[in-house]
């Protein structure tokens, strides 16, 4: 090819995809999660296991304490967020695995799409798989524990899901971070747990303060704080999304 | 610029006065202490098929990676289609590895359709059209994950296809098919050929590679050992 031709074959290349209409952000991450969802619904795979383990949390703490003590609804909140911790890194640690097998990864590296909404459709379905299985655990929960919110329950709606992207974003993102690591599945824990502490503690906190109805706490600083961690997090894992997904 | 220190080539030398469609030079890659890539040159030219033989470790599936963009040199430069480097042709360069890059979960068309989707539309083939050119059924209704390796191979050369790259990356092709359906992909292949369109390819399987090749390069110890006319030239 001579010189001319490349160049020619350049300057066409360009003209192409300039005249080509290229999807949106928002029309990506549709795309993203879309496959997730339906790779989802098909195996069925993350719901179940997460499920089954935080039912086995829920019931296993629920027969270690007197479920009808006043100390009871002091844990309540701690137990019902530290089961779905629990139960959500067995998810997020395969968050990327279908992804690495049969290097799908590098597929998707080499397409030109914008690499931040594989990032945030995987923290949307991951959130959607944890949102479902709190949904599932919740009356369960409130069953054997024999629990009323004492304040305003409608905090319950704002607390958990800002706790629970807290998790799935740091999540995600430590998953991806930790994808090449042979001991993968120890590093995300190790990771993950020491960097979710305050978050943890502000859902836990906000859970007690609904379920207990104690007015001296306050919970509105704890949703704000869950939801300033949240912006944080989530900004820093899509700015350094794709230098994590470079790095080999 | 000098192809390669060729060793026993036949004489394969690129024209000093065109531009090759990809140049390598004094590329290197190094994991640690060991060195996967020593110093590799070569200019590959716009419309020709290059297969790369060589050992397993000769360093033949790092040069591909790099080519396509996902692995960076620890030397050297890669300049793709005129003075681009592989991140600035993504979209361009089609790279298909021994693994299928496809989900087991979703059928070859769900697949398809899904990595069409990344790329600017009316960039791509459908995916339908995709799938008939490697002679699979787009109503297939079973999941990749329950295709045989042959079929998975073609699966993953469809994909490849979508974005109609003009540089084809594809890292041993041939690898777990039987005879039967490593052939049909020579045939698929040598079928794939047009102007305009690069095709390098590796593989331990010369005899498969040389009805297809233009020219054959053997790479050993991380080294290109030789540079040689393939089959195709003769024909």
């Amino acid at each position: 090819m001579t010189e001319t031709s490349v160049e020619a074959g350049v300057d066409a290349a360009s003209a192409d995809v300039a005249g080509v209409e290229t999807a949106s952000w928002f029309a990506l991450v549709g795309t993203h999660l879309q496959k997730d969802l339906r790779i989802e619904w098909r195996s069925r795979e993350a719901i179940q296991s997460m499920l089954f383990f935080a039912l086995l949390v829920v019931v296993l703490f629920s027969m270690a304490f007197d479920p009808t003590a006043a100390a009871s609804r002091e844990i309540a909140g701690g137990v019902l967020c530290v089961a779905t911790l629990f139960a959500s890194v067995s998810v997020l640690n395969q968050a990327w695995t279908r992804e690495i097998r049969h290097d799908v990864l590098d597929a998707l590296r080499l397409t030109p799409a914008d690499r931040s909404a594989i990032f945030v459709a995987k923290v949307l379905a991951n959130f959607l798989f944890v949102t479902v299985v709190q949904v599932l655990l919740g009356p369960v929960f409130f069953i054997f524990y024999n629990l009323r919110p004492l304040g305003d329950g409608w905090l319950l709606l704002a607390v958990v899901p800002l706790g629970t992207w807290a998790l799935v974003a740091n999540g995600t993102f430590f998953a991806a971070l930790s994808i090449r690591s042979r001991n993968r599945e120890l590093l995300l824990p190790l990771i993950l747990f020491p960097i979710f502490l305050p978050a943890l503690l502000a859902m836990v906190l906000a859970v007690k303060t609904v379920l207990t109805g104690d007015g001296s706490d306050p919970h509105l600083l704890w949703l704000k704080m869950l939801a300033g961690y949240d912006i944080i997090f989530m900004t820093v894992s899509l700015l350094l999304f794709d230098t994590v997904l470079q790095a080999e | 610029m000098p192809a390669v220190d060729t060793g026993s080539s036949t004489g394969f030398c690129p024209a000093d006065a065109k531009v090759p469609l990809a140049r390598v030079t004094e590329l290197s890659r190094l994991f640690g202490s060991f060195a996967a890539l020593r110093q590799v040159s070569f200019d590959f030219e716009a419309g020709k098929c290059y297969a790369l033989l060589g050992e397993n470790g000769a360093g033949k599936s790092t040069l591909m990676r790099i080519l396509a963009g996902l692995l960076p040199p620890s030397h050297g430069t890669v300049r793709l289609f005129g003075d681009q480097s592989p991140a600035e042709a993504c979209g361009r360069v089609g790279y298909m590895s021994h693994a299928p890059m496809l989900y087991d979960e979703l059928t070859a068309t769900e697949n398809l359709r899904y990595f069409a989707s990344l790329y600017p539309r009316g960039q791509s083939l459908t995916p339908e059209s995709a799938l008939r050119q490697v002679g699979l059924d787009p109503a297939l209704p079973r999941t990749v994950g329950k295709y045989s390796q042959g079929m998975r191979q073609r699966a993953s050369l469809a994909r490849v296809l979508l974005a109609q790259p003009e540089l084809l990356l594809l890292d041993e092709p041939f690898s777990n098919m039987d005879a039967t359906s490593a052939h049909r992909m020579v045939e698929l292949l040598a079928g794939m050929r047009a102007p305009g369109r690069t095709i390098v390819l590796t593989t331990h399987q010369r005899e498969l590679a040389l009805p297809i090749a233009d020219h054959l390069l053997t790479l050993r110890e991380g080294r290109l050992d030789s540079v040689m006319d393939g089959g195709r030239t003769h024909a």
